[in-house]
């Protein structure tokens, strides 16, 4: 609730602090958080908003931001296509995928985080798609690029990219997550924020042409070639095995699309496999082969990699559906609320089997849960948008979500997950997530137990 | 509903055509101009895969003894001497005993107090190794081995977890006795609900049975674990990680971000050629500063000082010995990129 201030406040200098930002600065002094006032000075000082959210007060005749007309309302602007591909606003320059520190010891074989406390709606800026190379990305020439159709076919067949365009396409927006997504937190807590926990995770428009398709122009013997290898034409030539009956159903596209433009070379550029609700190894990336056969491969990443340790010393191995799973990202861990009152509490929620059917939300700890509302589009293998509403009273809060998919199948807590898997495992932790809100306003990734 | 194999038979059986014309009379296959057949040679080329029952696998052989000389020359520099190496990757060997070899489970993975798991502890499938080394090793020239050092390498990797002996040759004709050595050979199970087609565990159900429980729930009664405060800062300062408008900011977890300070140029030092060396990988064993798995830029720039084209000569032909007992293998780029390096890193470089 907005608090009005009647009392003289010392204007602050031009360019320094927002008017509505002094009180705050003045709150966090009281409550000796230096660090926060250091933090609010130095971005005021590099010429940057301090940009600190507070109920609004206003001091004297008002607000100079509304008083003292600004130069974009006494000016002229920039020209059309100054940039021919434009970018984010400079005040955006937070918002980066990032790598986690000491995570990976080569930068090739790596991954970097999609911001997901950043972002809205469904759909992942391109440029801020989560990446995960097995042997550093290229950006391969589309004019002598080719994908093979080998194996259990009729005739063996070669396809120029320009070849694949032509062919009739679809469009689809599907998630895609890394198995490992998560993975760091399957022990216990070892990262701060979303985008560390779960920011191996992005959703796309695909375009491109279904598998199958090729297939049948090759001639594939679909009655005993039940499985497919798609093979990657980078150093890694990673390698996985597909299920034939996931590919007739028309879901597996040989996609060149993303997002409207072409795929970004991160991505894959200028050809991918896209298996929906399979995780993103299997999506492989520079797809130069496609060969038809009748046993799985046990590639490297079905043998080593990708592979989940149990209890009793057995790896599971072929688990390649993402299960329902959710995550609150706003808000999320390692960010500040700054006043009490109204929140509208935001995520996503996905499943690896279809559509999401509900996401339920607790704030304390998971006694009682509320049904939020999805946003549409709601669709399947897809990231789905939710949001409920929420007056934070300035008391400790744990902040949870849990999805539940068509299939019935509702997201495990922790306690439930590893009483079926134990946690030693690496790949595949679909748990619901805990943010703990403090009386600070400070959120906190814990695990409750 | 119709899977999507009834449709095609449906639409072939020209019970859609209505209102679909030409389109459903074209059926499967109907593309004329896209796409063309694929020479012998242009899959042999490209069809390198090996399956777990030695499908696709090429005849040859290769021996523990000359398994080593390659691993030293090519391996040795990330993975260790003796495949022991965590410094670029996990370790290859280690861990497996063996009573492992007999039983064709690892029973390290049991050990709940033991947190490394090597590659040998994992892998079910010696077809799984050979096909890895093939594709994608030595990791800065993937597929430059030839198939007799594949089988070298590969026996040699073998001979370092105790599964051949030291004077094995390993051949398309021993490679399936060698399989029923292998420590892991039973260490898996498809028995589970995550496999998306009907192989496996058909109808298997998933392995959690959450409700949706809404009112007095059963909780996790505490915090069992939160991220301690020293590691607040573990991933910077989350105050820059954060967008600067709307419910909430970043957290002050460290220092504000100051823009990095220009530092100043060493007369007649040129600025080090980043995408070269992004691009041949050398910056996948060197930093500017600090020692990787080869010594630091810096280090190397100290040490020969206007000694351009020695290095050039280093870094064409390989070097052992001057660092550490980590060889850098004869790196594959041109003269003039291995020149253009060597000026940069002797400081004779065009600023």
């Amino acid at each position: 609730m907005p608090t009005w201030i009647s009392g003289r406040v010392r204007k602050a200098p031009e360019n320094f602090v927002q008017g509505e930002g002094v009180r705050t600065v003045f709150a966090e002094a009281r409550a000796g958080r230096r660090d926060f006032i250091r933090g609010a000075f130095a971005t005021a000082a590099s010429g940057m908003a301090a940009g600190v959210a507070v109920a609004q007060g206003v001091a004297g005749d008002g607000e100079s931001a509304i008083l003292n007309l600004p130069a974009h309302s006494t000016g002229l602007g920039q020209a059309v296509a100054t940039d021919g591909y434009g970018k984010p606003s400079r005040y955006e320059a937070n918002v980066q995928r990032r790598q986690s520190p000491g995570l990976t010891q080569t930068k090739q074989a790596s991954v970097s985080f999609a911001p997901l406390q950043s972002l809205f709606g469904i759909v992942t800026p391109s440029g801020l798609h989560f990446e995960r190379h097995h042997q550093g990305w290229w950006d391969i020439d589309p004019s002598q690029h080719r994908l093979m159709v080998n194996g259990m076919v009729k005739a063996a067949k070669v396809f120029t990219m320009d070849e694949i365009m032509r062919l009739p396409s679809v469009s689809r927006f599907h998630f895609i997550e890394c198995g490992a997504n998560t993975g760091m937190e399957w022990g216990n807590v070892a990262v701060p924020t979303v985008q560390y926990t779960h920011g191996m995770l992005s959703c796309s428009e695909f375009t491109g042409v279904p598998l199958i398709t090729l297939l049948e122009l090759a001639g594939a013997d679909l009655k005993k070639g039940r499985f497919v290898l798609a093979e990657g034409a980078d150093g890694s030539s990673m390698t996985r095995t597909i299920p034939m009956e996931l590919i007739e159903s028309g879901e597996v596209l040989v996609a060149y699309g993303q997002n409207g433009e072409m795929l970004r070379p991160e991505q894959g550029y200028p050809l991918r496999l896209v298996v929906p609700g399979v995780q993103g190894v299997s999506w492989v990336k520079y797809l130069r082969r496609i060969e038809v056969g009748d046993q799985p491969w046990a590639a490297k990443d079905e043998a080593v990699h990708y592979v989940d340790l149990m209890p009793d010393g057995l790896h599971r191995q072929y688990t390649s559906i993402q299960e329902c799973k959710s995550v609150v990202t706003t808000p999320s861990g390692g960010q500040m609320l700054l006043d009490k009152g109204f929140y509208n509490i935001t995520g996503l929620a996905w499943s690896g089997r279809g559509k999401v059917q509900r996401v339920d939300v607790s704030v304390d700890g998971g006694r009682n849960w509320r049904t939020a509302r999805l946003e549409s589009p709601v669709l399947s293998k897809c990231l789905t948008r939710f949001n409920i509403d929420w007056v934070w009273d300035g008391k400790p809060a744990i902040i949870q979500s849990r999805a539940m998919d068509e299939t019935g199948y509702v997201q495990p807590n922790y306690q439930q997950l590893r009483a079926a898997r134990g946690s030693r495992s690496i790949y595949h932790n679909n748990a619901i997530q805990s943010w703990a809100v403090q009386e600070s306003g400070e959120v906190v990734n814990v695990q409750l137990s | 509903m119709f899977s999507s194999r009834e449709w095609r038979a449906v639409a072939l059986a020209g019970l859609l055509c209505v209102g679909l014309g030409a389109q459903a009379q074209q059926g499967k296959g109907a593309y004329p101009g896209i796409g063309r057949d694929a020479t012998v040679k242009e899959v042999a080329a490209w069809d390198i895969d090996v399956r777990p029952d030695f499908k696709g696998l090429p005849a040859g052989s290769g021996s523990v003894e000359r398994g080593q000389g390659v691993w030293e020359a090519k391996c040795a520099s990330c993975h260790g001497v003796f495949g022991e190496s965590n410094e670029v990757f996990s370790p290859l060997v280690g861990g497996t005993t063996p009573e492992d070899i007999q039983s064709g489970r690892v029973a390290r993975l049991r050990d709940a107090g033991f947190p490394g798991r090597t590659t040998l502890m994992k892998v079910p499938t010696v077809s799984t190794l050979w096909d890895y080394i093939n594709r994608a090793m030595p990791w800065t020239q993937p597929k430059s081995l030839s198939t007799e050092e594949v089988y070298a390498v590969t026996a040699y990797l073998l001979n370092l977890g105790s599964i051949v002996p030291d004077d094995f040759t390993l051949s398309d004709k021993n490679i399936a006795e060698v399989q029923k050595r292998m420590p892991n050979r039973n260490g898996m199970t498809t028995d589970h609900a995550l496999w998306p087609g009907p192989e496996f565990a058909k109808g298997r159900k998933p392995d959690t049975t959450a409700k949706a429980c809404m009112r007095d729930c059963p909780v996790e009664p505490k915090v069992a674990s939160r991220l301690p405060d020293f590691a607040r800062n573990n991933h910077g300062n989350l105050a820059d990680q954060n967008r600067l408008v709307g419910a909430q900011r970043g957290v002050q977890t460290g220092a504000p971000a100051a823009a990095p300070a220009a530092k100043p140029a060493q007369d007649g030092a040129a600025k080090a050629p980043t995408a070269l060396l992004d691009k041949n990988t050398c910056t996948a064993c060197h930093a500017m500063d600090q020692k990787l798995v080869g010594p630091a830029f810096a280090d190397i720039a100290k040490k020969y000082g206007g000694k351009a084209d020695y290095l050039a000569g280093r870094i064409r032909a390989g070097s052992s010995g001057v660092w550490g007992n980590v060889p850098m293998p004869a790196q594959s780029l041109s003269d003039d990129e291995a020149q253009t390096i060597a000026r940069w890193l002797a400081g004779t470089g065009k600023p």
